[in-house]
């Protein structure tokens, strides 16, 4: 089975000011891979993927997906071609009841011309996305309203009504407690049947037990690349998270 | 469950309308002719509520846009003899356009920029209204010729003819803003004015929105201004300056935002407040401003918007 | 020399506004109704008085931006305050404020222009042309009192204060300063400014309920093109703007100069992509 790749950055830099966020990077990225990106606090990633998902503007270099170059494409065009980013602030529509959330990131898809979608259609498939991620029962309650842990994957089932080929999940584990992780687990291998994930994380739990292959950055460049195994071996990356 | 409650709103607000048309014939003379001016600028702060209570932009320059309609149906009708409906028409488009225009520029920035930026096209355009002093008579302004104010052959001069007018302009301004509120459309402004940064990343042309959002505001200010020409027959700078860009604002805060009867409520609240304070007085503006600060203290959701919250969630 | 007045005037009312945006981050709509409220009570002072204007004018000095500090200081503390300084919902506030202060001032001043005597009366005549004695003063007086507020700002604990709280108003709260005060002066102040201007102003104009207006529109243009919160950009607008005015007015007519400067600002705005508050934007 060959491998396609879905994402391809070019010598991918952003600068600010006097400082390099993200450095020169040369990243491929497998379809239907669990990609994590690692790193220690300001090594770039945010920076990164927002480069990617077109929330910032590179400096240099080019980013393609899918074959196509989306370098100068802006954010809700890349949302568009199937690229979707949950934040890493949660960022929902406090007011909006959670079902009213994910319609509304299914609702531009299932457009039809000159239309609006489907109601019954739309209504469908967020409680869809909903239930996949375990909160068919609050479906109703407003989002503001949920528990911390809840609101993350409110943001991961707003993802999921996307029906993105890319989901990028920004510290998606942040703040859950080890129940609500090892559920999420779950989740994220249920998701990457259908769609591609890159997974910034902290937790190295998470890290070890999903991913396939793992990229490590630093100072806005990438360290090293590999599996699991392979990044637990490497010394270099073990002094980048040490220090020293 | 979901047909029940829309059936509840839109016969609501077809109730409205429909107490609205059999008041005009027990009303006295001077009640009449105020509830024809009243639903007139309610529709322009309908027009309004549009970009300030659907999207959320606060913009300080609807002026230019009641006044583009005013003076493109008065103008044509003063030098060019045009009837109201021709005068309507090129109105509306006019203030689409300009709206369009202005926000292609207006809309690249936000928040209190905005609010700067609109207001200043406001005042150029004002000033211009004033450059242009020879064709437009400035603040004296001028009185529409009798002839052209005529609609489907009849004079809109007749006060029943004057108030059915309104009325259809109201209802339709009603039946355009419940078509917003409820439309797919009308549900990413709402997630526009909730947090932009995430409609952005679900997909959505923010920037596009914005523009026909605004685009649609400025069409129906416009009708409302052109209404206002051919009804009351009179056009001068005075309804361009800043005020017309504060009225709308205080009746929308006032009746409530992003709703759809609540820039009525507003305007009718305060066209009487008004009139009663400048019987006393010649400072009547004072309650504007002490009206102001009462409601963005106290009640920044309005009447109908408060009443949503605490007791009708159904309410659009 | 209109153009020199109007300059320095300009300078001390923009600096104002200047320093309320640029410490509080909000726009306060209703400055142009504290210069015109400073001319009025400088009016009505010495009207009261009935002594030697120079005496008379000396009172109003003194008076009128104290109680113009008052109102304001009240305002913020009863107003803004409670809106948590919220962008959007200040100005709405501030127009309302505008409308009170404007039509109180149209109730109990009236609509009539009243004038007030200048407190001295002397020209200066060389040979090429004559200098008014009190517009020369109205210059040095504003030139000494720009250097006083640069002086407090950069020289002083309270100005240290108010420079700590426009950087960052939370580290400030940590480093104890008292930032709620320190916004309730800097408005008072803000206020004050305009009306030392409007004081030092009325003699040559008139005081009028309306005058606030164009004031208020000059200082706008001013703080936007002069960048926000900095002395020496307000100072250097304002003195452009100021002196512009006056040859602009001979080559276009004054409507047009009105409406090409209202259109600068806004392009400024629109141009800008930081937008009003400079370093603050993504």
């Amino acid at each position: 089975m060959a491998a396609v790749t879905l994402l391809e950055t070019e010598s991918l830099s952003r600068r600010f000011g006097g400082l390099t966020a993200v450095d020169g990077v040369d990243f491929r990225l497998e379809e239907g891979e669990i990609r994590a990106l690692i790193g220690p606090n300001g090594a770039g990633k945010t920076t990164f993927v927002g480069l990617i998902s077109g929330r910032i503007r590179p400096s240099a270099g080019r980013i393609i997906f899918a074959g196509e170059d989306v370098t100068a494409l802006p954010a809700h065009r890349r949302v568009g071609r199937g690229i979707a980013y949950t934040f890493q602030i949660t960022s929902v529509f406090a007011r909006m009841t959670a079902l009213d959330n994910v319609r509304l990131a299914a609702q531009r898809r299932m457009a039809r011309r000159f239309r609006g979608p489907d109601p019954e259609r739309l209504e469908a498939a967020a409680r869809d996305a909903l239930a996949r991620v375990g909160l068919a029962e609050r479906a109703d309650e407003p989002a503001g309203t949920l528990s911390y842990g809840h609101q993350r994957l409110l943001e991961v089932a707003m993802g999921l009504g996307m029906a993105p080929r890319l989901l990028i999940l920004d510290e998606p584990t942040q703040g859950l407690s080890d129940e609500e992780i090892a559920a999420f687990v779950d989740l994220v291998r249920d998701i990457a049947r259908d769609a591609t994930v890159l997974l910034i994380e902290h937790n190295m739990r998470v890290v070890m037990d999903l991913a396939r292959r793992i990229t490590v950055l630093e100072r806005g460049r990438i360290l090293a690349e590999g599996t699991p195994a392979d990044i637990r071996r490497n010394d270099a990356v073990q002094r980048a998270y040490l220090g020293g | 469950m979901i047909t029940r409650v829309l059936d509840r709103a839109a016969l609501l607000h077809v109730a409205v309308l429909a107490l609205l048309f059999v008041l005009q014939f027990v009303l006295p003379d001077y009640h009449h002719v105020n509830l024809a001016r009243v639903m007139v600028l309610a529709s322009f702060a309908a027009g309004y509520n549009i970009v300030f209570g659907y999207a959320g932009m606060l913009s300080l320059g609807h002026a230019m846009f009641f006044g583009a309609g005013l003076y493109t149906a008065g103008l044509l009708a003063q030098y060019a003899g045009a009837g109201a409906a021709a005068g309507f028409t090129l109105a509306v488009v006019a203030g689409a356009l300009f709206a369009a225009l202005v926000g292609l520029l207006a809309l690249r920035t936000t928040g209190v920029s905005f609010m700067i930026v609109t207001l200043m096209f406001a005042q150029a355009a004002y000033l211009a209204i004033h450059y242009f002093g020879d064709y437009t008579r400035s603040d004296e302004g001028f009185v529409v010729p009798g002839a052209t104010r005529r609609l489907f052959g009849l004079a809109l001069i007749d006060p029943a003819t004057r108030y059915f007018a309104a009325l259809a302009l109201f209802a339709a301004t009603v039946a355009v803003c419940y078509a917003v509120a409820r439309s797919a459309f009308g549900r990413v402004l709402a997630a526009i004015r909730e947090n932009e940064e995430r409609t952005r990343m679900l997909g959505y042309d923010v920037f596009g929105y914005k523009l026909a959002a605004l685009a649609l505001s400025g069409a129906v200010s416009a009708a409302a201004g052109a209404a206002y020409a051919m009804l009351f027959g009179y056009v001068g700078a005075g309804l361009a300056s800043i005020q017309y860009s504060i009225y709308p604002l205080l009746w929308v805060l006032m009746g409530g935002a992003a709703t759809v009867l609540g820039p009525f409520l507003g305007t009718l609240a305060m066209f009487y407040l008004v009139d009663i304070a400048s019987g006393f007085t010649s400072a009547y503006l004072l309650f504007v401003g002490l009206a102001l600060i009462a409601l963005v203290l106290f009640f920044p959701k309005g009447v109908l918007g408060a009443l949503r919250e605490r007791a009708l969630p159904w309410l659009p | 020399m209109e153009g020199a007045v109007g300059a320095a005037v300009l300078a001390l009312t923009a600096l104002g506004l200047s320093l309320v945006f640029g410490v509080m981050r909000v726009v306060n709509v209703a400055h142009g109704e504290f210069f015109m409220l400073g001319a009025v009570i400088a009016w009505w002072v010495t009207d009261l008085l009935g002594i030697h204007p120079a005496l008379g004018f000396l009172a109003a000095i003194a008076v009128a931006p104290a109680m113009v500090g008052i109102v304001a200081g009240l305002a913020e503390r009863l107003v803004l305050r409670r809106l948590g300084y919220d962008p959007e919902a200040t100005i709405v506030a501030t127009i309302g404020l505008l409308y009170v202060i404007q039509q109180a001032a149209l109730s109990t001043f009236g609509p009539d222009a009243r004038p007030v005597q200048p407190p001295v009366d002397f020209r200066i005549q060389l040979p090429w042309f004559g200098w008014s004695g009190y517009k020369l003063l109205v210059v040095a007086a504003a030139a000494a009192l720009l250097l006083g507020v640069w002086w407090v700002l950069a020289r002083t604990r309270v100005g240290l204060m108010m420079r700590a709280t426009q950087l960052d108003a939370e580290t400030a709260r940590a480093f104890a300063i008292p930032v709620d005060r320190v916004y309730g002066g800097v408005f008072a102040f803000g206020a004050m400014l305009a009306a030392l201007g409007a004081v030092l102003v009325v003699p040559i104009q008139q005081a009028h309920y309306l005058m606030g207006h164009d004031p208020l529109l000059l200082s706008f243009i001013v703080v936007i093109i002069g960048g926000l919160g900095s002395l020496r950009g307000t100072v250097l607008a304002a003195v452009v703007i100021g002196m512009s005015d006056g040859i602009i007015s001979v080559f276009f007519s004054p409507t047009l100069a009105k409406i090409l400067a209202t259109l600068l600002v806004a392009m400024v705005l629109v141009v800008r992509p930081t937008g009003l508050f400079g370093t603050r934007a993504a």
